[in-house]
């Protein structure tokens, strides 16, 4: 008597396969989802109590990052601009735009605008702007083109692994120092030669950029 | 129902081991200008007490009372803080036209008027720091060393206007 037909055996050898492939394909799927958009948060555009468009003032206005984020170059921290520095020119432009109310309504009250964090890194990691200014890496490297963001969105995906990848080989993205706040800034053709070259003058060695303790602290 | 009675029995030590973060991502402090329920006021950015000396605040004010001398370094330097922070209005030669005068700001009067090429390095650093009409007071925002080498630049700006052909003969060849 014959319990099975011809076919079984292929369909054996198919379960025997998916039961070895499942554990495989469902640590690649779960690695995938880790690092994809939706996990990472890219490319969410926040909403914020005040339509703040880095487009209109950047792009429109030609307005230097650290007009508003005067700290970049000094600090940790870039700077969020105090509502002072909305009104230096607020104060005789748009005084009557609706949308921009509760910036009168934060300086009459002397209340802190409450803006919707957009750029988060996890407490554990210890990261400082004004480093990586002074070493020739640029805003829009790491922010994207912001001089085309309407409201601010996260372009850069803000894992380890990305900002491995460049503490491993940062010549590619490195800027002449003049050229680390155009936000128009893109790599000339000689990139390769060039940017080896600023890593000599800014004295960037590798050796130790990817050190636990550099940004584990 | 035994199999449900298990499942359910299965998933109380996962749905337990999912309390509390510790992933270390929020960890129990505050971060630069976050919510902080320890303060009366809510945030974690806290004006210093009435009478707190900043650190370096002798040095600032020796900066304030004694400009540095002048030499390239601090041009550049001035003309790039002008660039960052007085062009949007003065405009890049200081004119007095710069973009956000364009979109409906007052002018503010040009560097070269003979009033401000008389006026003496003083008044703009006093402009700079407590601001003059519309224009908002930069103290917050320019270092008084950074001060000073915006105000030279300004005076590189009000000669480059005013200059005679004859004190560079070589600029000649190099004009349209």
């Amino acid at each position: 008597m014959q319990l099975f037909r011809p076919g079984a055996n292929t369909i054996a050898m198919l379960v025997i396969a998916a039961i070895g492939a499942t554990p495989v394909l469902a640590v690649g799927l779960s690695y995938q989802l880790m690092r994809s958009p939706y996990a990472t948060d890219q490319n969410v555009t926040r909403n914020q109590p005040v339509p703040f468009s880095h487009e209109h003032h950047v792009s429109g206005l030609g307005l230097d990052c650290r007009y508003c984020h005067t700290s970049v170059e000094k600090a940790r921290f870039a700077g969020m601009p105090p509502t002072e520095t909305c009104m230096t020119c607020h104060s005789q432009i748009w005084t009557n735009a609706r949308m921009l109310a509760p910036v009168r309504e934060s300086l009459a009250k002397g209340q802190p605008i409450a803006w919707t964090r957009v750029h988060r890194l996890p407490d554990y990691v210890y990261f400082d702007h004004s480093v990586h200014v002074a070493k020739g890496v640029g805003c829009t490297t790491c922010h994207g083109e912001v001089g085309q963001m309407r409201l601010m969105r996260q372009a850069a995906p803000l894992t380890m692994q990305w900002c491995l990848d460049c503490h491993r080989n940062p010549a590619p993205h490195l800027r002449p120092t003049e050229a680390v706040f155009d936000p128009n800034w893109h790599a000339p053709k000689d990139q390769a030669e060039a940017g080896a070259r600023l890593a000599a003058t800014y004295h960037i060695h590798t050796d130790h950029l990817t050190d636990c303790t550099i940004c584990h602290r | 129902m035994t199999i449900r009675r298990l499942l359910c029995l299965m998933m109380l030590p996962a749905a337990l081991g999912g309390c509390g973060d510790h992933s270390m991502t929020q960890q129990n402090r505050y971060g630069t200008f976050t919510k902080a329920a320890l303060f009366r006021d809510g945030t974690e950015a806290q004006v210093p007490p009435k009478g707190a000396i900043a650190q370096g605040e002798l040095d600032r004010a020796r900066q304030v009372a004694t400009p540095p001398p002048v030499d390239m370094a601090l041009l550049a330097r001035g003309r790039e803080r002008f660039g960052i922070y007085c062009s949007p209005c003065h405009g890049l030669s200081g004119h007095g036209d710069g973009m956000i005068v364009q979109r409906g700001f007052p002018a503010p009067p040009s560097f070269h008027s003979s009033r401000l090429r008389a006026a003496d390095a003083r008044h703009f650093f006093d402009v700079i720091t407590n601001g003059y009409g519309a224009m908002y007071s930069y103290a917050a925002r320019v270092e008084p060393r950074d001060r000073w080498a915006i105000i030279a630049y300004i005076r590189a700006l009000q000669q480059s206007q005013r200059t005679d052909m004859t004190e560079v003969p070589q600029l000649r060849s190099k004009l349209p």
